[in-house]
């Protein structure tokens, strides 16, 4: 009898209710020429030289818009972003105007529909043209631009002049060079790991992978294989142990660098002030990170931020007009020079190199071409399944051999690819 | 039904009989009512939800409005089912909380014994330290936990001597010192309320018990522990709860899951396919099961005690 009632009771409910769980009204967005104009920037570990840069865009902005209050939230670049990010698209009550996004999150936000569609604004716009081909890329989906490339960051290999000379060691030129040169300095200095590479480093274990002529859509293939053990035999008791580096990000990578405890490191010219903080201070050198092949260079991945303006906004040409400006050649390379972040206009980064001997290499590495991950909201479940570390740390603590693993992430990959 | 079939002819004593018949059902349910009034929408809705979630194709597109959402039936439980790491992370939880339930037992039955046969002052000290770590967050107390486990700074590591060492390296070591700080949280609670139950035993019972010849050992096992089986029903339903849904220490200790996901838990793993991965359907579905899995065994074992003719 009771249980009965309990069905019926479920029964009707469930009947009362037979419905779709609810979607986000979706919100048209305005044009109001005045009010609160709300923008996020993500926070940086050393926030406060942005937050100066920032300051002096919004003043210079202000002074343009009298009537308009640009209020700046600063957001964390942990995963958290993303519920922020979905919290704002479901929530256009909540959301800002003008945001800061990490390019690779940008598939994911525009098959939301989360952001405006750019192309035309950005089209004529005089400094827009100067951003790179490739670069405008990572911020393009099925022909549609939704956001400005801001700033990239470009990974090198970084590398301690001191210990090279005393052991009369030379920059390595090629992967093999590396792994011997890495391996020599941990033989003759056990304090030290060679070079620091972590599990969890997805970007550090690219450049291999795309250098061998593999990619992350074909893990499984002979030449993704090959880059894989060619970066994974760097995780071993003669390098970089795995009961130590199977668990780092490439975060942690920079730390072991900067404090001392690593020779080389594969590290972004966005580590510099990390790295000049450190104990390595004034102790290193960076070089393009090497391919396969005698003066090759590895490709190098070429994640930066975007600006965007988001789809909701009520006051679309303001934000354009703000996006336009912070991301502008003059405040381009007042970035570069608070935060170290390279530039996506062309003439902001040839003028930079002129000034700076230390963004050669970067810039080097740029030249020889970059690659991306796959703009598809794939990536973002493919990074939060942790499908390439979790490949990576199979093999270096040998829970799998490298077949067997390279097998189940290429199979993650397609699942991923398939229900997107 | 009963009452309308067996009307009796009088049409006098059918409204004397019917009128408080129904009272008389209606009232537990008139009892009921403020609490029904609170769980209902706090318990009943989500659970709702969870359970029509699981039958769509419900992602971030659908969420914020790109797509329509649709309707799969079965199909997120069918993947579930038919995804080999649901089934090693399922069995992972189920051993792990199993252990965790008897640890936080046998730790919390001990020390609310020594509370009985300990002085004034080593009681107080006992009550305050347990206090303390009932009442640490989940979150603070896994963050200590993990400093003190550290590879390089670590408080342990430098009183062993083996600073390097990383205890969240091997999954086995990992689950250990994991399953410690769950222990630590949650043995309070059981060391507590079995403590009060032992102090409401007449002190008659355990002496008759001494009197007839029983050792300590003895009369706790056929005296105390009869006695205190409702109790330890309780707290072991709670325990199989709380252990079985275990997230913040894994999450934090282990960053998500630990190395290639070798110490993820159910939770985490409803949690990483529902926000990490977008899959809020398959999320959900994750959850449903779970909730299936923690009814059935709690209704298992209330019925393995009504059967061995124990009331509650």
């Amino acid at each position: 009898m009771k249980i009965l009632n309990w069905a019926a009771a479920g029964v009707a409910l469930l009947a009362l209710a037979a419905c779709a769980p609810a979607t986000a009204p979706s919100a048209s967005g305005g044009d109001d020429k005045s009010g609160t104009l709300r923008v996020w920037l993500f926070d940086e570990p050393n926030r406060a030289p942005k937050e100066k840069v920032v300051a002096e865009a919004i003043k210079e902005f202000g002074a343009a818009n009298a009537d308009v209050k640009v209020e700046v939230t600063y957001i964390p670049t942990t995963p958290a972003r993303h519920e922020k990010f979905k919290g704002a698209f479901n929530d256009p009550a909540s959301a800002p105007d003008v945001a800061e996004y990490g390019n690779t999150d940008l598939a994911e936000y525009a098959a939301a529909g989360g952001f405006a569609d750019l192309s035309a604004d950005l089209g004529s716009w005089p400094e827009g043209k100067d951003v790179g081909a490739d670069l405008l890329k990572s911020a393009t989906v099925d022909g549609k631009v939704y956001g400005l490339p801001w700033f990239i960051g470009i990974r090198a290999l970084y590398y301690r002049t001191d210990v090279f000379e005393e052991l009369g060691l030379k920059p390595p030129t090629t992967i093999e060079n590396l792994a011997s040169a890495a391996r020599e300095i941990r033989k003759k200095k056990p304090e030290l790991y060679g070079v620091a590479v972590g599990g969890e480093y997805t970007f550090g274990a690219l450049p291999f992978v795309w250098d061998a002529g593999g990619d992350i859509e074909s893990l499984d293939s002979p030449e993704a294989r090959k880059g894989v053990q060619a970066y994974t035999d760097l995780l071993s008791d003669d390098n970089c142990p795995p009961q130590t580096c199977a668990s780092l990000t490439g975060g942690k990578t920079v730390e072991l660098f900067a404090s001392g405890k690593a020779a080389m490191g594969i590290l972004g010219n966005f580590s510099r002030s990390a790295v000049d903080a450190g104990a390595a201070a004034g102790k290193y050198a960076v070089v393009p990170l090497p391919g396969a092949k005698e003066g090759a260079i590895a490709p190098a991945f070429s994640g930066g931020n975007n600006l965007g303006v988001m789809k909701s906004s009520k006051h679309r040409s303001l934000a354009v007009k703000f996006l336009q400006l912070l991301g502008g050649k003059a405040y381009q390379i007042k970035m570069y020079e608070a935060m170290g972040n390279l530039p996506t206009l062309t003439s902001a980064r040839d003028e930079l190199a002129a000034k700076d001997s230390f963004l050669k290499p970067f810039l080097d590495t740029v030249a020889a071409g970059t690659r991306f991950v796959p703009i598809d909201p794939a990536w973002v479940k493919i990074d939060n399944q942790k499908v390439i570390p979790t490949m990576l740390q199979k093999i270096a603590t040998k829970q799998a051999t490298l077949d067997q693993a390279t097998d189940e992430a290429a199979a993650a990959v397609k699942a991923a690819f398939g229900r997107s | 039904m009963t009452a309308v079939t067996t009307a009796p002819a009088d049409p006098e004593t059918r409204v004397r009989q019917s009128t408080p018949r129904p009272r008389g059902r209606l009232r537990p349910w008139l009892y009921l009512l403020p609490s029904a009034a609170v769980l209902l929408p706090l318990f009943g809705y989500p659970i709702y939800m969870l359970g029509l979630l699981s039958v769509f194709d419900y992602r971030q597109a659908q969420v914020s409005g790109g797509e329509p959402t649709r309707f799969i039936g079965f199909d997120n439980y069918a993947t579930l089912l038919g995804d080999q790491r649901f089934w090693s992370v399922l069995a992972q939880t189920v051993v792990f909380a199993a252990v965790l339930v008897i640890a936080t037992l046998a730790v919390g039955a001990a020390l609310a014994v020594v509370l009985t046969k300990a002085g004034r002052v080593p009681r107080l000290l006992l009550s305050l330290a347990a206090m303390a770590a009932w009442a640490a967050p989940a979150m603070t107390g896994s963050t200590v936990w993990m400093f003190l486990f550290d590879a390089d700074l670590g408080l342990v590591n430098q009183l062993l001597g083996i600073e390097g060492y990383n205890w969240f390296y091997d999954k086995w070591v990992t689950f250990g010192i994991v399953g410690a700080t769950v222990v630590w949280h949650s043995f309070p609670f059981v060391m507590v309320t079995l403590y009060a139950g032992i102090q409401a035993i007449p002190s008659s019972v355990v002496e008759a018990a001494s009197l007839d010849g029983a050792s300590a050992w003895h009369s706790f096992w056929r005296v105390i522990v009869p006695m205190l089986r409702p109790l330890v029903t309780i707290v072991v339903i709670q325990s199989i709860i709380w252990d079985f849904k275990i997230f913040t220490q894994i999450y934090v200790m282990t960053n998500g899951g630990g190395i290639a996901g070798q110490n993820s838990v159910l939770n985490v793993y409803a949690y990483q396919t529902a926000f990490g991965s977008s899959e809020y359907g398959l999320g959900s579905a994750i959850g449903v099961i779970m909730t299936l899995i923690l009814l059935v065994v709690t209704l298992l074992y209330i019925r393995a005690l009504y059967r061995s003719g124990e009331k509650l």
